[in-house]
């Protein structure tokens, strides 16, 4: 059982997060423009680093998706960040 | 064998037993093996592969050989293992992996084969003419214990979650101190130990502490630290250290169940201490040939001299102790050390020691204490990556660097001498002040090391239960399964239920040997959890039944249940399947006829009802909808599909306008949280949350919904207080109501193609809604409709279910709707992916009806197929099929290859070997131009 | 020396003590150029190795293994072999596999212990009954076999089972593949190393590859930690860590990364003849020929290299499988552990060409690997030899997610793998 840190709620259960996918992937628009290849991209290639990762998830608790930054080998968590605009 | 009692404890309470049929007596506060040991019960089993006769070895977890299985009332539970199981009147023990019994095991001719049957011998055989002809009598040498089919463990064993600064793994002198001295120092300490009482070694080796024997000094400590409000767990193995700290603690309670402990650490410590090793010489596997400590163990905790004419063989300071407390306890030692040049050359006794041969001179003795020094218990921090290095000096693998969050200290860190291990454990502890000092009269750890040797007459054993060899390593090495991962996977050394406590070191020792390589390259195999054998039931805990996975309920269940319902499970809800005791099929039918001629009444709850509130709540659902949403005028509602962006279908649904910043989406019942996680995800992602918010309120209220051609009349009688006039309230609209003075909510939605009313009030005040519109059925003729008729009835105007008759690859195109897909000029969810090589094929599965000329529905889940090349070749298949009693014939979905050009084509059908024919025809079979939804 | 397995070597063999055995394989140095590398000595390296030496003649060939042979996911998964699957294309990759399976033992002359006693994959409604006869029509049309059996039939080959109908996860019938089954997991790694190192293949463990060497644009061999290897062509098949590896020859596949755990009970005499599935908790059990329970799961959907269990997916599991047999209860877990599963977006694997001309893929197996290990090997090596698909790995391309051409099986059957 890992601890991540909501941003908001602080450090809680692995199992009240839900992995959404790596930080930094942006939506390839309109979708008149978008070639087939950037769009298979953007749908199913991943990076997959094997040691510090920067990923998107969500407290399915409070509901909030964020960044996290931790490590795939090592499991440790190095920071949570909010992915608001106003948020500190 | 002349094990007896010595007087070292007091009196005792006796408590009877039986072991292979046997009745015997033990004391209380006896462990199984401590009780057939004072019995002169020698072969307590048999080993797994040679059915070699087994005794007692060790005193504790690391113990190989005692495996029994045990009958308490009436339930009987395999591989118990003896030396650390509470003897209990009543037991009835029989041994393990002998059948009749120990002595009499049926297939002890095994061993007389051994040579042709070496590590992995059936991997170089067996093979002509096929395994599957040898296999069923291999397997039936399988396994230790039986498992008793009667014996269902009810799921009742707690699990707790704690906290703590500091958890303290092993309550010997180490973890004391260091438990003490975190505890002064302010901290939140839990302790945790295997055995009944702390103490550890302090149990059975005479030292004193801080002027205190021992044990009474371990007693204060744990006293001390009760008295402080710290936690102390005793009968508690802490079997695994996962990640971010957590340890996972097996509590054994008598007389109620099991618990498991998850413990989330600040810091752990673990002073697990050491386990005593074999040393390795012919026929070492002997009953009566014993760990030197565990003899010490039996002495000490069980009053019990394992032996009279006791042989010792050592090669460290550490048995000193001991051959004093066997000797003054009667009995007649004589000491082989190694590090005079003694060896042991060969032990004789089948079922017993009985005589030892000490460099060529026999010895007449009826047990052999063997020591070959100690190896750190290190299982834990090498499961929490903690890496090893080999020591000379102690000749013992030890953590070699270390982890983050965990400190190792005493014998688990290899520090064998109790002076120094206690200013670790100190220290570790966060001690101030002085280390507890200790009186010790026997000499520091010393130890020479002696590895198993290649070449001696006669079979070595390193894995007692296993039956692995000296020779099987050779063996191993000779073919080059020189890793000590296939090492230990071909010969498989500690791969058994001890998980090579005793026998890991002196294997790779040996291979270490042979390979001409040092002991850490040839490395160690992974430790892995658990420690020790869990129990499954202590890992499932109470989820079990409905608490594996707890359905949701209907807040009207009991009225249902009164009504007669028959319940089934739809998308996780437990709903009305139909009502009444007749035949299922004789119900649905009866529902679903009186569903067309009058009214009929749906609990509609477990539909979703997701609320989406702000100035750009339109903005996000148009981006998360197949249809444009926002356009809606209030009041009305729009039919629309949820897509993936991978343009499949997801869900369809209704969605409300309520006004132009409050919209109630409406989707199936098992996708409510589906359907809520792209929309909450999008409007974090792409809009800005501050303007629109997503809440779900399907718990909050509860539907229920009337159809058919009196639902109208129904409804008018409940006083909504709104105009149901088709102008007032066409189809597709939607209106604020009041009931019995609260809020309600009145949708005119139709899933039966029937004029409907979906009447939603707050779930309280439903029993209310329910009785009242019950009685109104009762008056109109009507009946209430369950789940199963509303499927048929929804499958005769051919609207589909999403998941059922759509699969995760269908996409609007399929059921011919594109208007969006070749209209919209913004993006929306899913929209890239409708224009793919893959989504313009034209070869798709598209949804259709499908019209038999028989009185038989088609069975759901056949195929459609084509013949090519005289094989067949599936073009799709039936989604859903039923008898319509409207229709008086059966009617079906399908998804079928180009399935809507092909309206009127005769196809064959597929189904468990038989042949079947079709029409394809449109979905919908029931009032096409829809003009029962206004009638 | 004796190289020949057989109950007659076995007896002569026992009689001078078993010190004529011959190496399982060799252990030798690493050449400086081969024909074809194969990174990655788990089964389906292995198996590459050992259908391009026999099937194609190419025995110029190494196999690279960063640790030992077969310790990845070959010797760490539940050994399930099996092809019930829905689509064609499916069928025909899985069953292809199954049946060199079937042939196997006599093939590398060492017994794998291939154990044919039929897989259930157990319905809870009536629904699901008809999604169990979806997909047992679509087994039979596309030519593996397959039955629809009734409850009863289920509780007679699994007895122990749950049999109450208020059991959160009732039987209703399942799906039945009879050739469906197990085998002994290491002894396929070991198998075809023996039988390729027989052909002349070289397999050098403890050779980590930590770059490419692209000339022109090509793969033209690896940089090692036994130093440069040079190669016409280069397989790879590391499974887990793919993603790794394609990050040093520059890009980047369709994977996600898990850890999925197993784990075993403490051996006891056979209860359970078959293996069996529930769909409802995931859990799926067979008891090997040495007693031990061997359980598995839903994966930990945690991206992670870290190959440790984790006590939530550890609890549903276990409580699946009390679930399933309250009876197991009174056992014991004695070991558990994690593989790393590399998934494809559709659950299917990815064979080809990768985007590095000269480099091919074997991965994306995700969680059923190891029954398409003969496959797997049969077609990366056909892939290699001749820089052409077999028909039946050209489904399986990684041009199928650009063509949107995905052969989800979960989509099509309401199965996950």
């Amino acid at each position: 059982m890992q601890l991540f840190t909501c941003p908001f709620c602080g450090p809680r259960a692995e199992t009240e997060f839900f992995y959404g996918a790596e930080a930094g992937k942006t939506r390839p628009e309109p979708a008149s423009d978008v070639k087939a290849e950037a769009w298979a991209a953007y749908l199913h290639t991943n990076a997959n680093p094997k040691g510090a990762t920067r990923e998107i998830w969500l407290h399915q608790t409070c509901g909030e998706f964020f960044l996290m930054e931790r490590d795939t080998v090592t499991h440790d968590v190095v920071q949570s960040v909010s992915l608001r605009g106003d948020a500190a | 064998m002349t094990a007896r009692r010595v007087g070292e404890i007091g009196e005792r309470r006796p408590i009877s037993f039986q072991f292979d049929g046997r009745r015997l007596q033990g004391l209380e506060g006896d462990t199984i093996a401590s009780a057939l040991l004072a019995n002169d019960v020698r072969v307590i089993g048999r080993s797994f592969k040679y059915h070699r006769p087994r005794g007692i070895y060790g005193a504790g977890v690391e113990d190989p050989n005692g495996l029994v299985d045990v009958t308490l009332s009436g339930k009987t539970s395999p591989n118990v293992r003896a030396t650390t199981e509470k003897l209990v009147d009543g037991m009835v023990v029989r041994a393990g992996n002998a059948d009749p019994g120990a002595e009499t095991d049926r297939h002890g001719f095994i061993d007389r084969l051994a040579q042709f049957i070496p590590a992995g011998f059936y991997y170089k055989t067996f093979m002509w003419p096929d395994w599957h002809l040898f296999e069923p009598r291999i397997r039936a040498m399988a396994g230790l214990g039986r498992l008793d089919p009667t014996h269902e463990p009810p799921a009742d064993s707690p699990q707790i979650n704690e906290r703590c600064d500091v958890l303290v793994i092993g309550a010997g002198p180490a973890g004391l101190t260091a438990a003490r001295a975190a505890s002064r120092a302010g901290k939140r300490v839990i302790l945790v130990d295997d055995q009944t009482q702390p103490g550890g070694s302090l149990l059975y080796r005479d030292v004193t502490l801080e002027g205190i024997q021992g044990a009474d000094w371990a007693q204060s400590v744990g006293a001390e630290l009760s008295g402080a409000g710290q936690r102390v767990l005793t009968n508690s193995t802490a079997y695994g250290v996962y990640q971010h700290n957590l340890a996972c603690v097996w509590e054994r309670r008598l007389g109620q169940s099991d618990a498991l402990w998850q413990i989330r650490a600040g810091q752990i410590i673990l002073a697990t201490g050491a386990i005593e090793r074999p040393l390795v010489f012919p026929d070492n596997d002997r009953p009566g040939v014993m760990s030197a400590e565990a003899a010490l163990v039996f002495l000490k905790r069980h009053g019990l001299l394992v032996g009279q004419k006791i042989v010792l063989a050592t090669n460290n300071t550490r048995t000193d102790d001991g051959i004093d407390a066997l000797r003054k306890a009667g009995a007649e030692v004589r000491v082989a050390d190694r590090r005079s040049g003694a060896e042991i050359t060969g032990v004789e006794g089948k079922s017993g020691v009985t005589a030892v041969w000490i460099n060529g001179e026999r010895v007449i003795a009826d047990c052999l204490l063997v020591s070959s020094g100690f190896s750190p218990t290190v299982h834990l921090y090498a499961q929490a990556t903690g890496k090893l290095r080999y020591d000379e000096q102690t000749a013992a693998l030890v953590p070699a660097k270390p982890v983050s969050g965990l400190a190792v200290i005493g014998a688990a860190n290899g520090t064998f001498d109790l002076g120094p291990s206690l200013a670790e454990a100190h220290a570790a502890g966060g001690g101030s002040g002085d280390v507890p000092i200790i009186d010790w009269a026997y000499a520091p750890y010393a130890i020479e090391a002696v590895w198993p040797v290649t070449g001696a007459k006669g079979r070595q054993w390193i894995d007692f239960q296993n039956d692995v060899t000296v020779k099987d390593i050779e063996l191993a090495a000779r073919e080059n399964y020189r890793s000590v991962e296939h090492l230990k996977r071909y010969t498989t050394l500690g791969m058994a239920t001890d998980q090579g406590k005793t026998s890991n070191l002196n294997g790779l020792a040996t291979m270490a040997a042979i390979t001409g390589r040092s002991i850490d390259a040839t490395g160690t195999t992974t430790y892995r959890p658990p420690y020790v054998p869990v129990p499954l039931k202590i890992i499932a805990g109470r989820r079990r039944g409905e608490l594996y996975n707890p359905v949701k309920r209907l807040v009207l269940e009991p009225q249902h249940r009164d009504a007669g319902a028959v319940f089934r499970e739809y998308g996780g809800w437990l709903r009305p399947a139909y009502y009444g005791t007749g035949a299922d099929q004789r119900e649905i039918q009866r529902e679903a006829r009186i569903a067309r001629e009058t009214v009929a009444l749906l609990d509609g709850s477990p539909l979703g009802k997701i609320e989406v509130f702000g100035p750009q709540a339109g903005a996000v659902l148009d981006f998360n909808s197949y249809n444009t949403i926002s356009t809606l005028k209030p009041g009305r509602l729009r039919y629309g599909f949820m897509l993936t962006e991978s343009g499949v279908i997801y869900d369809d649904g209704v969605v409300a306008k309520v006004s132009d910043t409050h919209y109630i989406v409406s989707c199936s019942s098992g996708h409510v949280d589906g359907v809520l996680m792209p929309l909450e995800e999008w409007r974090q992602d792409r809009f800005n949350p501050a303007e629109v918010v997503i809440h779900n309120s399907t718990p909050q209220w509860a539907t229920l919904t009337a159809t058919g051609p009196r639902a109208r009349d129904l409804v008018a009688r409940l006083e909504l207080g709104v105009d149901l006039d088709d102008v007032s309230l066409p189809h597709m609209a939607f209106v604020e109501a009041t009931f019995a003075g609260g809020p309600a909510r009145l949708a005119r939605v139709s899933f039966t193609g029937d004029r409907s009313y979906e009447v939603s009030v707050p779930s309280l005040a439903a029993p209310d809604l329910f009785t009242q519109m019950r009685a109104l059925l009762a008056e109109f003729g009507g009946c209430l409709l369950g789940s199963e008729a509303l499927l048929l009835l929804r499958a005769e105007k051919g609207y589909i279910i999403a998941g059922k008759d759509t699969d995760g690859t269908t996409i609007p195109a399929d059921l011919g709707i594109n208007g969006p897909r070749d209209k919209r000029r913004d993006e929306f969810v899913g929209k890239r992916s409708l224009f793919t090589e893959n989504a313009q094929r034209t070869d798709r599965q598209q949804l259709v009806g499908l019209t038999v000329h028989s009185a038989e529905p088609l069975p759901t889940g056949a195929h459609a197929v084509e013949l090519a090349d005289g094989k067949r070749r599936s073009i799709g298949f039936v989604t859903s099929s039923y008898f319509s009693p409207v229709l008086n014939r059966p009617i079906a979905l399908g998804l079928i290859e180009r399935g809507l050009a092909r309206l009127g084509e005769d196809i064959m059908l597929y189904h468990l070997g038989k042949t079947l024919r079709a029409t394809i025809s449109d979905p919908c079979a029931f009032d096409r131009d829809g003009g029962r939804l206004n009638a | 020396m004796t190289d020949r397995y057989s109950a007659l070597s076995l007896f002569k063999e026992g009689l001078r003590g078993h010190k004529g055995w011959k190496q399982a394989w060799r252990s030798p140095e690493p050449q400086s150029h081969y024909d074809v590398i194969i990174i990655g000595g788990g089964g389906h390296g292995l198996a590459t190795a050992y259908y391009l030496a026999k099937v194609h003649g190419i025995r110029r060939v190494a196999v690279l293994e960063k640790g030992w042979i077969g310790g990845g996911n070959t010797g760490r998964n539940t050994t399930t072999i099996r092809s019930n699957y829905f689509y064609p294309e499916s069928v025909a990759l899985y069953d292809f596999s199954l049946k060199l399976y079937e042939g196997l033992s006599k093939e590398l002359n060492y017994n794998i212990m291939l154990s044919q006693r039929g897989v259930a994959t157990v319905a809870h409604s009536d629904a699901e009954m008809e999604i169990s006869a979806r997909i047992v029509n679509a087994m039979q049309i596309n030519g593996t076999d397959a039955e629809l059996m009734t409850r009863d039939q289920i509780i007679a080959k699994a007895p122990l089972l749950n049999q109450s109908n208020t059991a959160r996860y009732p039987i209703f019938g399942g799906v039945w593949q009879g050739r469906a089954g197990v085998a002994r997991h290491d002894a396929v790694a070991w198998g075809y190393a023996r039988a390729a190192d027989r052909l002349g293949v070289d397999i050098i463990q403890g050779c980590e590859v930590s770059g490419f060497l692209i000339e022109g644009g090509r793969c033209a061999g690896v940089e090692t930690s036994r130093g440069t290897i040079r190669a016409d062509r280069v397989g790879l098949a590391v499974a887990g860590h793919s993603s790794v590896v394609a990050e040093k020859a520059g890009f980047k596949l369709p994977l996600h990364i898990y850890t999925l755990q197993a784990m075993v009970s403490e051996p006891v005499k056979p209860c359970l003849d078959t293996v069996l599935l529930y769909p409802g908790t995931g859990t799926y059990v067979s008891q090997s020929d040495k007693g031990e329970m061997i359980i598995g799961g839903g994966i930990d959907r945690v991206p992670s290299y870290a190959q440790r269990g984790n006590p939530p997916v550890q609890e549903t599991v276990i409580a699946g499988l009390l679930e399933m047999f309250p009876s197991f209860g009174q056992l014991k877990m004695l070991r558990q552990w994690g593989g790393i599963v590399d998934v494809t977006p559709d659950s299917s694997p990815l064979i080809g060409p990768s985007p590095l001309p000269g480099l091919y893929l074997n991965c994306g197996w995700g969680t059923g690997g190891f029954k398409a290990i003969p496959a797997g090997g049969y077609l990366l090596a056909h892939l290699l030899a001749t820089g052409d698909h077999h028909p039946i790995s050209r489904p399986f391309d990684l041009d199928r997610f650009e063509r949107c051409r995905l052969i989800d099986e979960a989509a099509g059957s309401g199965i996950a793998h």
